[in-house]
């Protein structure tokens, strides 16, 4: 039975994918792909930094290169999938190129070079006005053509970003539980130890980056027909860190952490719209809160509370020992 | 005498003005396991680390299996053969025990490209419940490796050293920290995985008995420099190495 609970739980959480915009208006259905688009994305950064240990400040401007790419071919008359998969591969590129400075520096030092990336990205989308348009940016970008059905509205793509985000987290499903998912954590929890042990650590430092990176450019071309408008400012770096605390508020180096974390931070706001005036307070206490008491985010939360439930004092040693590696 | 599996000549090394390490020389022959001993800050882990490439010794040469080997990276030095431990703990402890030994192993298994879409074992279950077994872990394969003893960490650590099957293995300080009844345990584990797979062993220890019991050879170093070397007993009665161990 133990076997097939797994499997059920994820069908079950489909489903309610599925279901859950139906009968919605459109705003809803709009908050609800701008979930999983910015879900996509965290979960890139989850990769690199919760997984494998590499702070990045730069997930927005990944989204940037990718809503760029995507909506410049698009527009020139490209199908999306041809936008996509340049927007893909491009910011693979540039995340691998931004992997090198990680390479000599860590830390904080790190976080100061990939934000100082995103400064650069928002910058050259700024002044490049000929290609980016600049302040005013690129607008009317077409939606996806899919065979069957036109995505123009908002249903039809929410389900088209739907099949997008079930592919990009099987596929991180199966990076993650491969033996590079082993060796990503092994980069994280001692590199040297590591590198002592045959994992070529140089290499997998810049695919942690560029894998990331690409799951950031892969958001991006989703942005980019979901608003059909971009500006640098979409793309700066307060974007960059809403991102960060979507990863830390789920659980970094949790596999369903950045989903949480992207959830909370996205639709909270939206919950908590009664409140007026007072939710950004409300809503920083709670992250204070949470980060004091797990710093593992919700999922390290649910973890602890799960196994305090399910198994007697001996595990809890094993949990907070997990608890302090973050 | 067959070829060495490991010689160093004349390697130096200095950081600033501390000379840490001035001109060693030695030679490991298959299968035999070589005590380092000397007073604390007398260079035996920098020693380690510039046979291994986490340092970049001033002059030198180091030789694995014939090979002259210098500029590599320690994962590629691994990759010829050797394995070592650190003198501070040094396992994964977030990861289980199961993990923790797969990691150990799974770089010497096929490409890059079947690590990534080959099963996620890299196929080596079956050995790394052997090699977990062999270290007396059985009952800990799923535990993380962080909530373990001190002395069972020690084992961890130990046992990783050895998954890649490697010629060589340097364990630098194996037994520090850990209690009496690991201890026996260790020096068991280590005598026989010796005597069952010929593997040479350089043991850096300052626990004397420990290291007479289990070595063939010893080799003492005090201020970057041999003072001494030969059998167990011998080591033990040189007056050079008693001064030395006095500060003298
Ligand atoms: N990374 C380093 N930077 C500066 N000095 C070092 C470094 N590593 C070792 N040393 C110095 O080199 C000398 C030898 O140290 P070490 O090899 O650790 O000795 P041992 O392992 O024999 O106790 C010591 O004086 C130590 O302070
Ligand atoms: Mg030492």
């Amino acid at each position: 039975m133990a076997r097939f609970r797994y499997p059920a739980l994820v069908l079950l959480g489909l489903a309610a994918l599925i279901l859950a915009p139906r009968g919605e208006g459109n705003y809803i259905i709009f908050i609800f792909t701008s979930w999983l688009t910015y879900s996509i994305a965290a979960m890139g950064l989850n990769l690199t930094l919760g997984y494998s240990g590499q702070i990045s400040l730069a997930q927005a401007s990944f989204m940037g290169i990718g809503a760029y790419i995507t909506a410049l071919l698009t527009l020139a008359g490209l199908p999306w999938i041809v936008g996509m998969l340049a927007a893909v591969a491009a910011t693979f590129v540039v995340g691998l190129a931004l992997g090198f400075p990680a390479l000599r520096v860590k830390g904080h030092f790190l976080a100061f070079v990939t934000l100082a990336f995103n400064t650069l990205f928002f910058l050259v989308a700024r002044n490049e006005d000929w290609l980016t348009g600049g302040n005013y940016g690129l607008s009317g970008m077409p939606r996806p053509n899919l065979i069957f059905a036109s995505t123009m509205k908002n249903l039809p793509f929410y389900y088209f970003t739907l099949g997008v985000f079930v592919v990009a987290a099987a596929l991180m499903w199966w990076i993650v539980h491969s033996p590079w998912g082993r060796a990503f954590k092994g980069l994280r929890e001692n590199p040297v130890r590591a590198e002592s042990l045959g994992v070529d650590t140089t290499r997998l430092t810049l695919l942690a980056f560029a894998i990331g990176s690409a799951y950031g450019g892969l958001a991006g071309a989703l942005v980019s027909p979901l608003v059909q408008y971009i500006d640098p400012g979409s793309f700066a770096l307060g974007i960059s860190l809403k991102i960060l605390l979507m990863v830390v508020v789920g659980g970094a180096g949790y596999f369903y952490g950045p989903m949480l974390g992207a959830a909370i931070v996205i639709l909270l706001p939206e919950v908590l719209r009664f409140t007026e005036g007072y939710y950004l307070m409300i809503y920083a206490t709670a992250v204070i809160v949470l980060m004091v008491f797990s710093p593992r985010g919700l999922m390290g939360l649910g973890e602890r509370l799960w196994h305090r439930l399910t198994r007697p004092a001996r595990q809890v040693r094993a949990d907070m020992a997990g608890g302090a590696q973050l | 005498m067959s070829r060495p599996v490991l010689s160093v000549r004349n390697i130096t090394k200095s950081f600033g003005g501390i000379k840490a390490v001035q001109g060693v020389s030695f030679d490991v022959a298959p299968g035999e396991v070589l005590g380092l001993i000397g007073p604390n800050g007398s260079g035996k882990s920098t020693l380690f680390n510039c046979v291994l490439g986490q340092y970049r010794p001033d002059s030198g040469e180091v030789l694995v299996n014939g090979r002259k080997v210098g500029g590599q990276r320690a994962c590629d030095l691994n990759k010829m053969g050797v394995g070592r431990t650190f003198q501070q703990l040094s396992v994964f402890p977030g990861m289980s025990v199961l993990d923790n030994i797969l990691l150990a192993g799974q770089e010497h298994k096929g490409s890059m490209l079947s690590r990534l879409f080959g099963p996620r074992d890299a196929g080596l279950t079956g050995e790394a419940e052997k090699m977990i077994e062999f270290f007396r872990l059985g009952h800990l394969r799923d535990t993380l490796a962080g909530a373990l003893s001190y002395g069972q960490q020690k084992l961890v650590d130990a046992a990783m050293a050895f998954m890649a099957g490697p010629t060589l293995v340097l364990l630098d300080e194996p037994a520090g920290g850990v209690n009496l009844t690991m201890l026996g345990a260790l020096k068991d584990r280590l005598i026989a995985y010796n005597r069952d797979h010929g593997t040479s062993f350089v043991v850096i220890e300052h626990n004397m008995e420990f290291v007479m019991s289990l070595c063939t050879r010893i080799i003492v170093l005090a201020e970057g420099r041999i003072i001494a070397e030969g059998a167990p007993e011998e080591v033990r009665s040189n007056q050079m190495v008693i001064d030395a161990y006095l500060g003298g």
